[in-house]
């Protein structure tokens, strides 16, 4: 703010300020001519509508006295507290200031209590009661909204308790989709394979998940696979979790398993984004994530 | 002798009437999505009855179309009889009635179908805000022509709040309206960023303190003394509290933006200036018990008086809760809670809508040259639900409000929040349907008014309803 703005809002709030103080004083002492009603009462003796009239009370002291008092009170805030301009105030408050401070005092605590739950691999984490805890609140706060409360995915979000993992299965994989996000481009090839050919190669891929289909149309769809999708889902159709191509023969499908949605999906390509939580849980945090998720889906094996 | 010898009460009827229409609308609106907030399912998947489509619609409804008309009755009623003069003009006063009618259709249909500037209570599509303005600007030229040609001195205190009103909202209805379109249904604001948002709550705020404020506290300043027969307490207490009133609210807009990228300075003049806001705003209550004060016994056969005591205690309630909400601890458990719905209906029921239902009850008869209303018995009802729908309503708010402010601030021993949004939700929804309850018996209470005012109108002389202006008395 310039040196005008600063002075232009410290003058303005000070006057008007002043300014409201001296109506309530003036107006208290001003005389108003007046005359006496029938019922002895002191009237301005303006009338209007036949029978609409005023009174000349004062001003009740307690009413003044409660206006004074919050004038007193927000002069006594803005010597303390940045509202005059570019003057801090004298405790030096910020709300940036004060996020900080909470975050930093959050985080102090933090890793005071759990600094060594920290320091344990992934794989003991799984088994540690305190840190599932609290991966399955973090978990609730930041994952849920997508992955659902059960973890059990939605139609574009992969279900977690199962043991399908689209980038792998270990720890520091599962940490790093977690941390680092993922982003997963299927390209369309709608023009590539024609109408007739996406639905060919939607019922190959149906019976690479062990479906009975019609043979003739899987064989002609298994040539388009051969050229257009071994690349990234495998020769026999197993994916690839370092590129993030799903195994097409489990019969496991986040966009749905249906010939139509088979069809939509290699027709019109498909674009999956796991968002990193490094910014937002930071490394100790996306770990116990990491711990509580593999637990489910192991849990989920028994 | 000419017609310049009544008053215009036919724009005095019309908007009467359709200040109860309007109020039933706006209030089922209401009470239903409030049950969608119980049961998601309510809406059948039909995109215009869908909460986010409909909740501006009752917004809109209950504020411009029922508070809107109410105000437009009172004022023309109040400047013609307290300046002893027929309205200015006629055909402006006709054109604000219809004007403001297509304004209201117009945001029934636009509304539900999905098209709004996305502005909170500034939702309305450019052409519809344009035909907002054309009718506010004659209804300014309509008031204050009345007051110019005023055959009385002094201008009486319920026109200096509806003057103050009306002026003030053109300014903040045009400047927040500032948009660049696009086409006929959309457009573009000519502000950005933090600076829109302060011109968004610049006007917001100042609609709550000169719409549903200033605007009502000069229907107060007519009907009280008029029903109570008694004369305004104190002058000097009016002249006080009208400046402060209307000086300090134009500062208070921020408290809406607190911990946003709003700088913090005007953050903090937005609270301070609210915190001072308090007794300017108890200025106005004090007035209008005060003058009561000496018709108390009156309270117990004139649930008219009833209905405008309440509506006091209900104004002092708010304005102490505004204040004190205002100030930024406070603000931080309560902001984005049910508190704050709790609390503007604490002012659009028990405030807003009861001052207005009180007016209305004393002036239909007046303006069908009737003694009273068809049924005392029925105003009697009609007070007894409109009191407690809205104590019922302000209570779950408050209870949810709190709790949903406490339960997203507790933290579990190991730093993660305790209670998961959901939760959150679970336990809110008693609260949710204990609000609903409130709503309907409120709205119930609207029926009883249409039916008894529909009973009124049949017991009048159907012609010759003509009311002469009255000679000024001379003090």
């Amino acid at each position: 703010m310039s040196a005008f703005w600063h002075w232009f809002v410290v003058i303005i709030t000070l006057g008007f300020t002043v300014a409201m103080v001296w109506l309530f004083i003036a107006t208290g002492r001003a005389r108003v001519p007046t005359g006496t009603n029938e019922e002895g009462e002191e009237t301005t003796g303006h009338v209007w509508d036949d029978d609409l009239r005023e009174l000349n009370n004062p001003m009740p002291r307690w009413w003044l006295w409660l206006f004074y008092g919050t004038v007193i009170f927000s002069l006594i805030y803005l010597v303390l507290y940045p509202g005059l301009g570019n003057y801090p105030g004298v405790l030096g408050w910020t709300s940036e200031g004060q996020y900080q401070e909470e975050r930093e005092r959050a985080s102090a605590e933090f890793e005071e209590r759990f600094g060594e739950l920290l320091e344990l691999p992934v794989e003991e984490l799984v088994e540690h009661p305190d840190a599932l805890r609290m991966g399955r609140n973090i978990y609730a706060h930041n994952c849920s909204t997508c992955h659902g409360p059960d973890a059990r995915g939605a139609p574009g979000y992969p279900n977690l308790t199962d043991d399908h993992w689209i980038w792998g299965g270990e720890p520091d994989q599962v940490f790093t989709s977690i941390h680092d996000g993922r982003h997963a481009i299927m390209p369309p090839f709608g023009d590539a394979l024609g109408e007739q050919g996406v639905t060919r190669t939607a019922v190959y891929v149906q019976q690479l998940a062990g479906q009975s289909v019609d043979r003739s149309m899987a064989e002609a769809g298994r040539r388009h696979y051969e050229q257009q999708c071994a690349a990234c889902h495998g020769a026999d159709g197993t994916g690839n979790v370092f590129l993030g191509a799903p195994d097409l023969t489990r019969g496991v499908y986040i966009y749905g398993g249906s010939l139509d949605e088979l069809r939509h999906t290699i027709r019109d390509g498909r674009e999956g984004i796991m968002p990193a939580q490094s910014g937002l849980l930071g490394e100790g945090r996306s770990k116990l994530v990491t711990a509580y998720v593999l637990s489910l889906s192991r849990n989920g094996d028994e | 002798m000419s017609q310049t010898t009544t008053y215009n009460d036919k724009v005095v009827r019309q908007f009467a009437l359709m200040t109860v229409i309007w109020g039933i609308v706006g209030m089922v609106v209401g009470v239903f999505i409030a049950a969608q907030l119980i049961w998601p399912g309510l809406g059948w998947e039909i995109p215009w009855l869908s909460y986010g489509r409909l909740r501006p619609l009752h917004t809109n409804a209950v504020i411009f179309a029922f508070g809107g008309s109410a105000l437009f009755a009172t004022s023309y009623y109040c400047v013609q009889r307290t300046s002893h003069v027929r309205l200015f003009s006629d055909k402006l006063a006709a054109f604000t009635f219809w004007g403001w009618q297509a304004v209201i259709v117009g945001a029934a249909i636009s509304l539900p179908l999905g098209f709004t500037m996305g502005k909170e209570y500034a939702e309305l599509i450019w052409p519809l805000a344009v035909l907002v303005a054309l009718v506010w600007v004659a209804y300014a030229i309509v008031f204050f022509g009345t007051i110019v040609k005023r055959r009385v001195k002094h201008i009486y205190v319920a026109n200096w709040f509806f003057g103050a009103f009306i002026l003030t909202v053109a300014v903040l209805h045009i400047v927040n309206n500032l948009a660049i379109p696009t086409g006929w249904l959309h457009s573009y604001p000519i502000y950005a960023g933090a600076v829109d948002a302060m011109v968004q709550w610049w006007y917001g705020h100042n609609a709550v303190g000169f719409f549903l404020t200033a605007g009502f506290l000069g229907m107060m300043y007519y009907f009280v003394p008029k029903q109570a027969g008694r004369p305004i307490y104190s002058y000097r207490l009016s002249i006080v509290h009208f400046w402060s009133l209307i000086a300090i609210y134009m500062w208070a807009g921020p408290h809406h933006l607190h911990y946003t990228a709003v700088p913090d300075w005007v953050q903090t003049l937005g609270m301070l200036f609210s915190v001072m806001l308090l007794a300017p705003s108890w200025g106005g209550m004090i007035n209008g018990i005060m003058t009561l004060s000496g018709a108390w016994h009156k309270l117990r056969t004139d649930p008219i008086l009833r209905f405008m005591i309440v509506a006091l205690s209900f104004y002092g309630i708010a304005t102490f809760e505004g204040p004190m909400m205002s100030i930024k601890t406070v603000n931080a458990l309560s902001h984005y809670t049910d508190w704050t719905i709790g609390h503007v209906h604490a002012g659009a029921l028990g405030w807003v809508a009861m001052i207005s239902i009180g007016a209305i009850y004393s002036l239909w008869p007046r303006l069908l040259g009737l003694d009273g209303m068809y049924s005392t018995r029925l105003i009697e009802w009609h007070f007894w639900v409109s009191t407690i729908g809205t104590v019922l309503y302000i209570v779950a708010m408050w209870i949810a409000g709190v709790m949903q402010g406490l339960m997203w601030r507790t933290f579990n021993e190991d730093g993660t929040l305790t209670y998961t949004f959901i939760e959150v939700l679970q336990f809110t929804e008693p609260y949710y349907i204990l609000r609903l309850i409130g709503g309907i018996v409120f709205t119930a209470g609207m029926f009883f008014m249409v039916y008894n005012m529909y009973k009124t109108w049949q017991m009048a002389a159907k012609e010759d309803l003509d009311v002469s202006v009255s000679e000024p008395a001379h003090a």
